[in-house]
C-alpha cells in the first residue's frame, strides 16, 4: 500500500495536467483569473504557450474553448463550478455539447466544502444542471487517485466531460492494486448485504466511514462509489438493490437533479426500490469551515449512519 | 474593383437572395432580413475572399467563417449551395423535419458549417478560439465572423472582443452587418448599440466603417484587413435590411418572418429582374 496521500482534487487535477501535458500536446487549459485556486497554474507554470488566461469571462471562455476543439485542440475550461457551469451554462450547451465538440468542462469549489466564501460559490447544482445535457458524461471523482485517473480518462474520450472538483482535502483511498478506472462503471469499495450506500465525490470517504459506524452497529452496509454519473452504471445500482433491498445516496449537491435523482430514475424504470436521498435539501449553504458545514449540513458519517440506521428500521 | 470579378459578386449576391427567400418561404419561417443586408458579403466572402474547398469542407489548413448572428442562415446555406457543398434543392427543405438545413446552423450535419450558432453573442467566442488555435499551431489560415449590429448587445460579444485584442488577433477579421433594425424596431431605440466604431477601437481593433453594399468598398476593405498586424480588425458594414425585395428594405417587420404566395412572387420577380439585368450587363 502507498503511503496515505492526502490532496484537494483540485490539486490532483492540476498536477494530472503536468504531467499529461507531455503526452498530449493538444491539450490546452483555460482558465478565467482563479488559476491559482482551481491549480490550473501548475500546468500555466510549465506549458505556458498553452495555458490561456480568459480573465473574468466565463462565457467566452467556454466559447473560446469551444472554438480551439473545432482545430484539434482538447481544451480544459477551468473555473469554479459555480461558474463554469453556472455562469456559462447555455454556452456549455450550445456551443459544446449540441455540437458535441471535445471540450473539457472542469468546475473546481463544487458543493458546499467551499466554505468560508458562502453561497454564492457554493454551487450545488452542476450536477443537475450538467447531466440534463446530452452526450455529457459528468465525472466527479473521490480522491486524488481517481480524479488522476478521472483527467486521463476525459483526455481519451472524445466528447464533452463535465469534471466536478473540490476545494477541501480529502483522504486518498483508490489505490488498491485492483483499483480501476472506467467511466460509466462504478466501484463496490466495501461489499454488504443489509443496505447500500452510493455516494460520489467528497462523500465516498464518509460513506466508507459511515460503513464502519454502521458496522458497530451489526448492520453490513455495500458502499459504491459513483464517480461517473453520466452515463450512470445502471447495472451495478440494480444488482445493488436486488441484493440488498434499499439504497441510500449520499452527494455535496443539492438532493434536487444530482446523484439521488439519477440513481431513483434507474431504480424507478428497472426495480422500485426504498430510497433516501442525503444531500442538501434545497437550500443555499452559507460561510464557514468546511467541515464544520458539511457536518452541518448532514454531510459526515454519523449523520449517513444515523439516517442509514433509521431507514433499516 | 475588377468589372467581370464585380459582375460574378453581383450575380452570386443576387443568387443568394433568391435562395434565402425560396428558404424562408418553403419553410414558412425564418429570418429574411438579415440574410438579405447580409447577402452582398455572402457573396464576396465564399466567391472572392476565403480559401476554402467544398471539396475538402474540413480542411484543416482552411479559412474559417462563423456566422454569430446564425439565425441569418438561409442567406449562407444559399452562398455554401451555390459554392458547392451540397445542392440548391436542399434550400427548399429548410427547416423541414430530417432536413439537412437546421433553422439554425448546424456543423454536424452541414458542411461548409464552421460552428453551430444560433445563441447570439456565442459564435464569436469560437472564431477567437479558431483564431488563437491558428496562432498556437502557426497556421496561417484566417477566420471570419459575421455578426449583426443587434447582437452587439449581447454582453459576450465584448467579452470576446477584450479577449481578440488582448491576445492580439490579427488572423481574426469580424464583419458587423449593420442593418438598423432588430426584432423590437431600430437598434437606436431598442439598445442603442452606438457608436459602433468607437466600442471596437476601445477594444483594441482595427475599425472600418463601409456600404455593405458596394463591392469596391467591401474589397478595400477586405483587403486591408489582411495588411492590419498585432490586431484583430473589424468591418462595419451599413446595410439595408432586406435589401433586394422591395416590400422588405428598412422594415424590421421582416427580421424573422416568411413572405405568403403572394408575397413570394413578388420578392422572385424583383430579383429574378435583377439577376437579368446583371446578367445582361
Amino acid at each position: 500500500m502507498a503511503e496515505m496521500i492526502k490532496k484537494a482534487t483540485r490539486e490532483s487535477y492540476g498536477l494530472t495536467l503536468c504531467e499529461l501535458g507531455e503526452k498530449f500536446p493538444q491539450i490546452v487549459v483555460l482558465d478565467a483569473d482563479l488559476a491559482e485556486a482551481t491549480k490550473t497554474g501548475m500546468f500555466k507554470k510549465k506549458y505556458p504557450e498553452r495555458f490561456v488566461d480568459c480573465g473574468i469571462a466565463e462565457s467566452n471562455m467556454v466559447g473560446v474553448a469551444a472554438g480551439l476543439s473545432t482545430c484539434g485542440k482538447i481544451p480544459f475550461a477551468t473555473s469554479f463550478a459555480m461558474f463554469s457551469t453556472g455562469r456559462a451554462f447555455e454556452q456549455v450547451r450550445n456551443s459544446v455539447c449540441y455540437p458535441h465538440l471535445n471540450v473539457k468542462i472542469v468546475g473546481t469549489h463544487a458543493g458546499i466544502s467551499v466554505g468560508e466564501d458562502g453561497a454564492t460559490h457554493q454551487c450545488l447544482e452542476d450536477i443537475a444542471l450538467m447531466r440534463t445535457l446530452p452526450g455529457m458524461t459528468v465525472i466527479c471523482p473521490s480522491d486524488h487517485y481517481e480524479t488522476a485517473a478521472a483527467v486521463r480518462a476525459a483526455v481519451e474520450h472524445q466528447g464533452p466531460v463535465y469534471l466536478r472538483l473540490s476545494r477541501l482535502a480529502v483522504e486518498s483511498f483508490n489505490n488498491a492494486d485492483d483499483y480501476r478506472f472506467e467511466l460509466g462503471k462504478g466501484i463496490t469499495l466495501r461489499d454488504g448485504k443489509d443496505i447500500t450506500i452510493v455516494a460520489t465525490g467528497l462523500m465516498v470517504c464518509r460513506a466508507l466511514e459511515a460503513a464502519k459506524l454502521l458496522e458497530q452497529k451489526g448492520i453490513d452496509a455495500r458502499i459504491i462509489n459513483i464517480h461517473t454519473i453520466k452515463p450512470i452504471d445502471r447495472e451495478l445500482i440494480v444488482k445493488a438493490a436486488k441484493e440488498t433491498g434499499k439504497i441510500v445516496t449520499v452527494e455535496e449537491h443539492n438532493v434536487i437533479g444530482g446523484l439521488g435523482d439519477a440513481v431513483a430514475a434507474v431504480l424507478s424504470e428497472e426495480l422500485p426500490t426504498p430510497l433516501r436521498k442525503i444531500g442538501v435539501n434545497d437550500q443555499f449553504g452559507h460561510s464557514g469551515p468546511a467541515v464544520d458545514l458539511l457536518d452541518e449540513f448532514g454531510l459526515c458519517a454519523p449523520h449517513i449512519a444515523e439516517v442509514t440506521e433509521k431507514f433499516l428500521k | 474593383m475588377d468589372k467581370t470579378l464585380k459582375q460574378k459578386l453581383k450575380i452570386s449576391a443576387c443568387r443568394i437572395r433568391m435562395g434565402a427567400v425560396e428558404g424562408v418561404y418553403n419553410a414558412k419561417s425564418g429570418h429574411p432580413g438579415g440574410s438579405l443586408s447580409a447577402a452582398d458579403l455572402f457573396s464576396y466572402l465564399y466567391f472572392k475572399e476565403i480559401r476554402v474547398n467544398p471539396e475538402n469542407p474540413k480542411d484543416p489548413n482552411r479559412d474559417r467563417f462563423v456566422l454569430s448572428k446564425g439565425h441569418t442562415c438561409p442567406g449562407l446555406y444559399a452562398a455554401l449551395a451555390l459554392k458547392g457543398y451540397f445542392s440548391e434543392s436542399e434550400l427548399k427543405k429548410l427547416r423541414h423535419i430530417g432536413a439537412m438545413l437546421q433553422g439554425h446552423p448546424d456543423m454536424k450535419g452541414t458542411p461548409g458549417i464552421d460552428m453551430s450558432t444560433g445563441s447570439l453573442g456565442q459564435g464569436i467566442s469560437a472564431a477567437c478560439g479558431m483564431a488563437l488555435a491558428g496562432k498556437m499551431d502557426g497556421k496561417d489560415y484566417r477566420v471570419y465572423s459575421l455578426l449583426g449590429d443587434g447582437e452587439l448587445e449581447e454582453g459576450q460579444v465584448w467579452e470576446a472582443s477584450m479577449f481578440a485584442g488582448h491576445h492580439h488577433l490579427d488572423n481574426l477579421c469580424l464583419m458587423v452587418d449593420i442593418n438598423g433594425l432588430q426584432i423590437d424596431g431600430a437598434t437606436a431605440d431598442v439598445a442603442g448599440p452606438e457608436p459602433i466604431d468607437e466600442k471596437f477601437r476601445a477594444f483594441g481593433f482595427d475599425v472600418q466603417t463601409i456600404d455593405g453594399h458596394d463591392f469596391d468598398e467591401i474589397e478595400k476593405a477586405f483587403e486591408h484587413a489582411k495588411t492590419v498586424k498585432g490586431k484583430p480588425s473589424v468591418i462595419l458594414a451599413k446595410t439595408v435590411k432586406g435589401k433586394g425585395v422591395s416590400y422588405m428594405e428598412n422594415v424590421a417587420g421582416w427580421h424573422g418572418k416568411a413572405p405568403n404566395d403572394e408575397q413570394y412572387e413578388t420578392a422572385m420577380r424583383e430579383l429574378k429582374q435583377t439577376l437579368a439585368g446583371l446578367e445582361a450587363e
